[in-house]
């Protein structure tokens, strides 16, 4: 790891202001990406900014269907919150799936968010519930927020302080994890509203990263079942090629992820 | 045999400093003004060195010394050398290319190194071998072995024309051909064993000291071997004289044959705490490792084997490409000839068996013996071709095979090795029922009904380890013997200090050696020191590989034992005032056998070492030592049955039971010999399920450099081992032990892909089976 300068904030407006006054500097929430790549010599911050020790930012609420979620809330207290579990048992179950104790304990959802790992659990979920990412100065649908590989709408010095959505009526996640890192290698996660709206969301198969895929909503808005699944095809042309999976292999596992999922919802 | 003594299961000894953090490896040795080491490494797998620039990182914070291959070249520090030589079969020597310490001239896989930086901080080493310019001219690379030897391929080194080391044969090809021609039926196939990178536990790291008011220096590093690496960095690196060079292998977590070798680190850091005037510590990080640790495996062969109308094999002919990297590593001739095609008949009588192998150069890191060494590759390409062989028969697995075994012994086989004991049979009706085989069909009928495809398979493995008789190895072209060193030194008060030169690095001999002396003495193991691993202390040795330790050094001890046994009979038959014949040891105490007269061990030791009153002409103290040349190999032997049940709509494969048999001889802890079978199976099922070094084809980069793309197998893939044990003591060794360290990795790897290419009724698979190849072939034959 090369040098670098640790702020510890106590306040949203007191990391902004220690994140601007650095050109080279970095938000730290759980640090499960962050510091590995630090030590690898893969990133050098000048300046990090240490989120963990600003009280707003951590917890989680729960109003009938109406669900916010503070940005350094880490993955175990999202998977074991009773509160999320009675609304939207998908994202406990999601969050209980990614890395292992270690990380679930450090890793929050935020700092997932931010990163938008492509093979990264949460962007599915949050894409698929229509969430909302709050960030200091405004709110992004989570449609327009993840952008590419590694890339989102956040600018500059712009901080998530929460994500909110309402909690749909049914919804899962099914994921088939990369035998190596055990990250996602194709990840579904399915949410349908009581008025037949239905979002299906893909991570860790997008060449581009998490999408939403239009022709399996319309099946299952159609046909609430995984066998309705069967006729839609999923196109290789879009998704990843690498040592572990190739495209082709990708299509045919968002589809039977997709139809687990269901089953599962 | 007592509560501690041979075949007790005995909790480890050196566990409770393992578990508690307590271990003292080689990174956790600290000496004074201690300073640290970062290589800087070629980028790049195939490149000329045109300048080496270090102005810049000479003049950075902490900078000691910045030092480079021309300057070791001056001050004539040798090549790493391979020890042991092959002729190929026009009679020509193996072409050994120059593998400089630090390359200063040509790089010849990512991660050759370049310099050494040694800093105050490792930070600040790091830092200043980033600042150090390399100018390199890179040149095509070629990765894979089959294709090395093209014409038209990069060339790695001037001696080895279209990158063959060599061309070996072994058996007569004639009889083989004669086989296959008169044959009824011959399988056919083509085999590949994967490459994979050891990845022990601990990495790879050293410490080297040069004190210069003694001109002399001491070596810690994690090594299997610590006499063998002083012996080869005296006689051929040049780095100091036996006499000036203390090399120390402490705890050491895991080698699986990585940590035989003596690597340029090793070398380098010595020659640099000399160079520089400060002791220089390197300790590997997990990339560095996956990057230059000697990888295992890499074979394509193909293989035919033929049948009469009995199905009795009359005849088997195996054609071999072995990758061996860029450099010849140490042993790394003779696993792909001796160790490999030795075992070419497996558990059968085949009359004729002629294999032809051609090691090859490609810029790689260099391939070498890893858990197995040989045996692996050998055994899966004979048990894969036999469960094809019976499917193509439309015979039974098991039929096919009990009708084939060994049945006498000893067993001359035509491919040198001589089979001294074993029941193949035994083992495989044992694990047969162990495994239910004959309620298999409703099992997998069951799993249809549940839409998995379920499907069984099964191996029969022979393996020779206890390596080696010297005599023979070194006729076969071995530059070392494989003898075992021992030294029993029984204290005054009667405490016993064994010094051995077998290496424990996991194995738990500070316990198994231990019980050889409870068993013989009946004093507690509490009361015995196992020492191993300083070449200080035990004055030679060859170290641990091989599953050598028990059949081979534990002989040593024994030998040792029974001389420190009768001259201890001999002082109390003097004191007792009995016939030295009539002296027996029991619970601690020697007695003369049919009276009331004993006499406790502690006082004959110490009579032993007073002198007062000892035997005419006997020297005072009771300390003797002994060396152990085996007569032969030992064979273990087994059957493993795998189970599986393949997901077809995602290739994902589970194992659902794993049946190991296996025939070890006598055996000494069953606690710690079922650990090594699990060990080994864990590493087996990952060679063939989830492990695979991958390198670009197209520009030598590792692409498998970390855990996020190397897949080790973890707990939640394995099932819980079934295993039983069917013993024929080993008739060569005075234990009547065979080797078991190896067995699981060598056996496990044909019964689980035997088991998936059942369950998917396609025989086109390749290890490692991933869920995306096995889904592929689903596909191809749906």
């Amino acid at each position: 790891m090369y040098a670098t300068n640790y702020h510890r904030a106590s306040s949203v407006q007191d990391a902004v202001r220690m994140r601007s006054a650095a050109d080279e500097s970095k938000y730290l929430a759980g640090g499960m990406t962050l510091i590995a790549t630090m030590k690898q010599r893969l990133a050098a911050p000048s300046d990090l900014v240490d989120l963990r020790h600003i009280p707003s930012l951590r917890g989680i609420s729960v109003d009938g269907t109406s669900v916010r979620i503070g940005a350094a809330t880490t993955h175990y207290d999202v998977a074991s919150s009773t509160e999320l579990k009675a609304a939207c048992p998908a994202i406990c179950d999601l969050a209980h799936g990614i890395g292992d104790p270690h990380v679930r304990h450090m890793g929050t959802i935020g700092g997932s968010v931010a990163n938008n790992d492509p093979a990264a659990d949460y962007p599915a979920a949050l894409l698929a519930l229509d969430a909302v990412i709050v960030t200091n100065t405004r709110e992004i649908k989570a449609g327009d927020f993840f952008t590419g590989l590694f890339e989102t709408a956040l600018q500059d010095a712009e901080m998530i302080v929460a994500v909110t959505f309402d909690a749909p009526a049914k919804a899962a996640y099914a994921k088939f994890r990369n035998p190596a890192s055990r990250y996602a290698m194709t990840g579904v996660f399915v949410a349908r509203r009581d008025n037949g709206d239905v979002r299906v969301s893909v991570t860790g198969a997008g060449a581009d990263g998490v999408f939403r895929h239009p022709g399996m909503e319309a099946a299952l808005s159609a046909n609430w079942s995984p066998d309705s699944l069967a006729g839609v095809s999923v196109d290789p042309s879009d998704l990843m090629s690498d040592i572990h999976a190739s495209a082709e292999y990708r299509a045919n596992l968002v589809k039977v992820m997709a139809k687990r999922a269901v089953a599962a919802a | 045999m007592g509560v501690e003594g041979i075949g007790a299961s005995v909790a480890r000894k050196e566990d409770k400093r393992f578990l508690t953090g307590k271990g003292r490896y080689t990174d956790d040795m600290s000496v004074p003004g201690m300073k640290y080491a970062f290589f800087v490494r070629s980028p790049h797998a195939h490149a000329k060195i045109k300048s080496i620039d270090m102005a810049a990182a000479k003049d950075m914070p902490g900078v000691i010394g910045i030092l480079e291959g021309k300057q070791l070249q001056a001050d004539a520090i040798g090549n790493i050398i391979c020890g042991w030589m092959i002729h190929s079969k026009d009679g020509s020597p193996m072409k050994m290319g120059a593998w400089r310490p630090l390359a200063n001239d040509t790089v010849r896989y990512v991660g050759d190194a370049v310099a050494i930086v040694v800093a105050d901080s490792l930070g600040e080493a790091r830092d200043a071998a980033e600042a150090v310019v390399v100018d390199y001219d890179v040149l095509p690379a070629v990765t894979q072995a089959v294709k090395a030897l093209e014409a038209g391929q990069p060339q790695l080194h001037p001696e080895a024309a279209n990158n063959l080391i060599f061309d070996w044969q072994l058996g007569d090809a004639a009889a083989a051909d004669k086989a296959i021609a008169e044959a009824a039926h011959v399988t056919e196939m083509k085999i590949h064993n994967n490459r994979l990178a050891p990845n022990p536990m601990e990495p790879r790291a050293t410490l080297g000291i040069y004190d210069s008011a003694e001109d002399h220096y001491t070596c810690y590093t994690t090594s299997q071997n610590p006499h063998v690496a002083r012996l080869v960095m005296s006689a051929f690196y040049n780095v100091a004289p036996e006499n000036k060079l203390r090399v120390i292998a402490p705890d050491v977590g895991g080698g699986f044959g990585s940590k035989i070798y003596i690597y340029p680190e090793e070398i380098v850091c010595l020659w640099a705490s000399k160079k520089t005037g400060v002791p220089v510590k390197w300790t590997c990080d997990r990339t560095e490792a996956f990057l230059t640790d000697a990888h295992g495996r890499d074979h394509f062969s193909t293989v035919k084997m033929a049948f009469d109308k009995d199905n009795r094999i009359t005849g088997l002919k195996v054609d071999t490409i072995a990758n061996l990297g860029a450099y010849m590593s140490l042993f790394s001739s003779a696993v792909p000839t001796y160790l490999y095609a030795t075992l070419l008949s497996g558990q059968y009588a085949i009359p004729a068996i002629h294999a032809n192998v051609r090691t090859v150069y490609t810029n790689t890191v260099p391939v070498d013996a890893y858990r197995g060494a040989g045996r692996p590759e050998a055994t899966y390409l004979l048990e894969r071709t036999m469960e094809t062989a019976a499917r193509e028969l439309g015979v039974s697995p098991a039929e096919l095979r009990r009708k084939n075994f060994v049945r006498t012994f000893p067993y001359q086989t035509p491919v040198i090795m001589n089979y001294d004991a074993g029941d193949y049979e035994a083992s495989l009706e044992a694990a047969m029922a162990a495994a239910d085989w004959n309620g298999f069909a409703a099992r997998k009928a069951e799993a249809a009904g549940r839409g998995m495809k379920r499907g069984i398979g099964m191996s029969c493995y022979i393996e020779a380890c206890g390596i080696a008789p010297s005599a023979a190895v070194g006729s076969l072209g071995a530059g070392v013997g494989l003898w075992e060193s021992a030294e029993v030194r029984v204290n005054a008060v009667g405490t016993i200090e064994v010094m051995t030169g077998s290496h424990s690095h996991g194995q738990g001999h500070e316990t198994t050696f231990a019980q050889l002396i409870a068993d013989r003495f009946g004093i507690p193991i509490d009361n015995v020191n196992i020492v191993h691993g300083d070449t200080d202390k035990v004055q030679m040795g060859m170290g641990t590989y091989g599953s050598r330790s028990g059949a081979v050094g534990m002989s040593a001890v024994v030998k040792a034992l029974d001389k420190v046994e009768a001259k201890a009979k001999k002082i109390a038959a003097h004191l007792m005032e009995a016939d030295e014949s009539d002296i027996v040891i029991e619970n601690g105490e020697l007695k003369v056998a049919g009276t009331d007269k004993t006499l406790p061990w502690f006082q004959v030791a110490l009579a032993a070492y007073t002198a007062h009153n000892l035997p005419p002409g006997m020297e005072p103290g009771l300390k003797e030592g002994a060396f152990y040349d085996p007569s032969n190999f030992t064979f273990p032997a087994g059957c493993y049955i795998c189970e599986v049940e393949v997901d077809p709509e995602t290739g994902t494969t589970e194992i659902v039971q794993f049946v190991a048999a296996d025939d070890f001889g006598n055996i000494i802890n069953p606690m710690i010999v079922e650990g090594q079978v699990h060990g080994g199976i864990a590493q087996g099922i990952g060679q063939a399920l989830l492990e695979n070094v991958h390198y670009d084809p197209q520009n030598g980069q590792l692409i498998t450099a970390s855990y996020m793309d190397y897949a080790m197998p973890r707990a939640d893939d394995l099932p819980s081992f079934k295993l039983s044990h069917q013993n024929t003591p080993c008739p060569s060794n005075p234990l009547g032990i065979k080797g078991c360290g190896e067995a699981g990795a060598i056996g496990s790897p044909p019964a689980l892909m035997n088991a998936i290419t059942d369950a998917i009724g396609n025989n086109n698979l390749t290890m490692p089976a991933t869920p995306q190849k096995v889904w592929s072939a689903l596909n191809a034959v749906n």
